[in-house]
């Protein structure tokens, strides 16, 4: 069975014993801490999959290599992590040193003699590896000095880039596993439920539906017609640009299933499935592992911590289709069929898995809910809005400085996310919209930057909270370009069942099409609103009835850009290529040669510190002349 | 089903109902007509054509109202229907219309479209024009039938109803139950006369299926294959399914007569 994980993913403390009581738990999590506080320096090293790619993995051996052949272990007592994503993705790999907190970017195994020589065991910074605050303009020598970190509220990603994900140890050392012993010895399920209900914990994937209600109608449900019922948990994370629960899976992989583990005692479930897609290679086996280590510690399976109480769960892998994010798409998939939604005209809660009684949150939600259990409801509850509670994890990509995973109280601005954490636009230039929500999200404005960040404020600004994708654009974004490509991957995604959706949003796709060429013709927006209209309306599922977000959202807000592509046949971002040409601006020009030499057709020609000029037949307004230009001489014209 | 009678409004006249039953159940009872491409009764329903699309309300949802599949929704006691309004008639236009720009060469497709208004496509039209709607109807009975021979490939734009590896699907039993529910005649079915000493085939996705002959008149029934599917499925002996129905009538007539003795019947 895949869930026992490979062989090489077996619990490294296996041979010890089942934790069979809640005193035993602590006991376990005491010990653990007291070996752990016998190191004076942990180095942390990010085996996150955007550090790994990046040559994480040999950081974090030729540090190992470096300290056992010079011994400094026994002089320094330190010791190597391998954590899991520290959400500052762009800047990989990353290595903090702890306790002092020394955050060391871009790190390559070659910088390995440097840190073990200067920063162990002498007491010098390296300068060069040290992050650039872009705002302060100044270097930064600490992890919570970093604007990026220090303005995040950290609960659904807690743990992550401080633990490692394979030790179920070093979690349990970290408080892992006590809120499932006190809703275990201390808590009925109804007052668990009551628990969740009072924090306000709405779901993270993207209906925002509260997490508290969901699971008292399964449970009434379930006991009213006498029936099993199923705790998932939704792993399907497939908007592009996502991965707050990728690196959660991969970085707190206990967080999830404690959680889930705590549901299914809530609601009275016996098993459960994790539901990951493929794509996510390292989320599975740190999942796996993770299933493994717990049911050998007696936190899963029969009898957890003791109690009486039962619940396993197993991974059910997907293949990766966008609609398997879908409730009743991942249900059909997990029980083996192919992944097509149902109108839920009767909800999952109520017939889902195997037409039972089902609880589905996703990982991020599910990664909540030990929190509340030990912080307590009312923490959570007075973090955040009032009908948008706790913190939520956004991946914040695009056009800006700092991108990677931030989470943030609810109710921050979209100006705060993005110029305070995200550090503003890359190259300074005019931001232009972001979009939030994924492909079924929308495009707001700067006009809309002062936005409080919650379900319904989004939702009623024509985007929406979606499963926390953050998308920054600047002034160099065509919004119909942005528009067309949103449509195409769910033209790609949709799962064909129902017509509206297969046919409808195709078509919408190829209206697009028409305009991003310059064959935009008068009453194309009208129809366009017209057709999205009928695809909100008639769709089978919530794929197809927000399908035409990302174009509703944009004529809202970029109307004129639309128009400018259908009656003027400009694409004023210099984007769609057969709607504008680039043109060298005799005032900004300086003749520093750098576009003809970036010009991959040799279309640029000039002299030294003299006006460059453009051979527009042989240009195939590519872009990268513009890129390369620190003048900003490259412009946009007709 | 429970016993509990439910009461609904559809356009504004009053029916009972029970419950499990859908929309389009008692609207089809009551002689409500409602239009779908992709529903069979004998069929779980599927939702996809949203041709059957409603508007439905409650004197409790606060004026609220919406667009529901009358093939799925479920009855509830006061819910409001009606079966036709702008909104419907606009929502199924642009449903028809969507079709025919998928298949323009379909026959059914423009008389249906047509009786709704729409007599040409506002859409472009398929690159690769089909007539294939993808209702569903052909996966589903054959789910039905328990060969489970044939299921859709692939998504989106590109779904199509498919056959494993593009091969003749070897749990075809060639009973052409596909080919009988297909509302737009997409599948393919040939069954040849025998000539002479030649027995009958029928000819159905890429398998040329030999067929039983009829014990007693000689008429080619059904391929040999499903008669040893059904009667293995069934427990009944082949020779059940191997005499055509009006054979078998008369057969089962004639050992009626003999065993009773009935005199005077022929």
């Amino acid at each position: 069975m895949f869930n026992q994980g490979p062989s090489w993913a077996r619990s490294k403390a296996g041979n010890e014993m089942r934790i069979e009581s809640v005193k035993s738990l602590k006991s376990l999590a005491d010990k653990v801490r007291r070996e752990q506080k016998k190191r004076s320096i942990e180095i942390l090293v990010c085996a996150g999959t955007g550090c790994l790619a990046n040559g994480a993995l040999e950081v974090a051996e030729s540090l190992e290599r470096a300290i056992t052949k010079r011994k400094l272990d026994a002089k320094l007592k330190l010791g190597v992590k391998r954590t899991g994503c520290h959400g500052f993705c762009e800047k990989g790999p990353l290595v903090v040193i702890q306790p002092a907190g020394i955050f060391y970017k871009g790190v390559r195994a070659k910088d390995v003699k440097e840190i073990v020589e200067k920063t162990l065991e002498g007491d010098e910074i390296i300068k060069r590896l040290l992050y650039r605050d872009p705002v302060a303009k100044k270097k930064v020598e600490t992890y919570q000095e970093i604007p990026f970190y220090s303005r995040q509220h950290r609960i659904a990603l807690r743990n992550i880039g401080k633990i490692d994900p394979a030790e179920i140890d070093d979690y349990i050392a970290h408080g892992g596993y006590q809120g499932l012993a006190t809703a275990l010895s201390a808590m009925k399920p109804d007052e668990v439920i009551d628990s969740i209900d009072t924090s306000g914990l709405r779901g993270r994937g993207g209906g925002g539906f509260p997490a508290g209600r969901k699971w008292r109608t399964c449970r009434n449900a379930a006991e009213e017609a006498d029936e099993p019922r199923y705790v998932l948990c939704n792993a399907d994370e497939g908007d592009p640009g996502a991965f707050m629960d990728r690196s959660i899976c991969e970085g707190d992989p206990h967080a999830v299933i404690e959680g889930m583990v705590i549901g299914a005692y809530a609601v009275g479930a016996a098993s459960g499935f994790i539901y990951v897609r493929d794509e996510y290679p390292l989320a599975v086996v740190n999942l796996a592992r993770a299933i493994t280590d717990a049911r050998e510690r007696g936190l899963l399976g029969d009898d957890i911590l003791g109690s009486g109480f039962s619940y396993d769960v197993e991974i059910a892998r997907g293949g990766g289709a966008f609609v398997c994010g879908e409730s009743s798409a991942l249900m059909k998939s997990v029980a083996g069929e192919v992944g097509e939604p149902r109108a839920k005209y009767v909800h999952s809660v109520i017939k889902g898995l195997y037409d039972k009684p089902t609880v589905l949150n996703n990982v991020e939600t599910w990664a909540n809910v030990p929190w509340i259990i030990t912080e307590g409801a009312d923490a959570f509850a007075a973090l955040g809005t009032k009908k948008s509670t706790g913190t939520k994890a956004f991946s914040l990509v695009g056009k800006v400085k700092n991108t990677g995973l931030v989470e943030v109280p609810m109710g921050i601005t979209l100006r705060e996310i993005i110029f305070e954490i995200g550090g503003g636009i890359i190259g300074d230039r005019p931001f232009k919209a972001v979009q939030t929500g994924g492909p079924s999200g929308g495009c707001l404005p700067e006009a809309e930057l002062d936005l409080a960040v919650d379900f319904d404020t989004l939702t009623s600004k024509g985007s929406m909270m979606g499963s926390g994708g953050m998308i920054v654009m600047d002034d160099q974004t065509c919004m119909v370009d942005v528009a067309r490509y949103f449509l195409k991957f769910l033209v790609d995604e949709s799962c064909g069942k129902c017509v509206p959706c297969r046919e409808g949003v195709n078509q919408l796709w190829l209206l697009l099409e028409d305009i991003c060429a310059g064959k935009g013709k008068k009453g194309d927006l009208e129809k366009i609103e017209a057709l999205s209209d009928t695809i909100v309306t008639a769709s089978l599922c919530a794929l197809g009835k927000s399908a035409p977000n990302p174009v509703l959202s944009t004529l809202r807000y970029f109307r004129d850009e639309y128009e400018s592509h259908i009656k003027g046949k400009h694409c004023p971002a210099g984007i769609c290529k057969d709607l504008f040409k680039f043109k060298i601006s005799k005032e900004k020009c300086t003749g520093c040669e750098a576009c003809a030499k970036a010009c991959p057709v040799d279309c640029i020609t000039g002299e030294k510190k003299k006006l460059h000029k453009i051979e527009n037949k042989k240009c195939t307004r590519c872009g990268a002349c513009r890129n390369v230009c620190r003048f900003d001489a490259v412009e946009v014209v007709r | 089903m429970s016993e509990k009678t439910i009461n609904v409004e559809i356009n504004g006249r009053f029916f009972q109902a029970a419950s499990g039953d859908t929309v389009l159940d008692v609207a089809r009872r009551e002689g409500i007509e409602i239009p779908t491409l992709c529903h069979h009764d004998g069929l779980e329903p599927f939702g996809a054509c949203r041709l059957c699309m409603v508007e439905i309300t409650h004197k409790d949802w606060k004026g609220w109202s919406g667009l529901v599949a009358a093939c799925l929704y479920p009855v509830e006691e006061g819910l409001q229907v009606a079966t036709d309004n702008d909104a419907i008639a606009g929502a199924r236009k642009t449903v028809l219309d969507l079709l025919l720009a998928r298949c323009p060469g379909s026959d059914k497709i423009r008389r249906i479209a047509a009786a709704h208004g729409v007599t040409k496509t506002s859409y472009k039209k398929a690159p690769h024009p089909t007539t294939c709607i993808l209702c569903g109807l052909c996966v589903r009975v054959c789910a039905v039938k328990g060969a489970n021979a044939i299921d859709t490939s692939g998504r989106g734009i590109g779904k199509k109803i498919a056959i494993p590896f593009r091969q003749p699907p070897p749990d075809c039993i060639g009973c052409a139950s596909c080919a009988h529910i297909c509302p737009t005649d997409t599948i393919r079915c040939e069954d040849i006369e025998p000539t002479g000493s030649a027995g009958g085939v029928r000819k159905i996705w890429g398998h040329s299926f030999e067929m039983v002959k009829c014990d007693a008149c000689g008429k080619p029934i059904l391929p040999r294959k499903q008669m040893e599917y059904e009667a293995a499925r069934s427990g009944l002996d082949e020779s059940y399914f191997s005499v055509c129905a009006s054979c078998s009538q008369a057969k089962t007539f004639k050992t009626i007569g003999t065993a009773f003795d009935m005199e005077g019947v022929q």
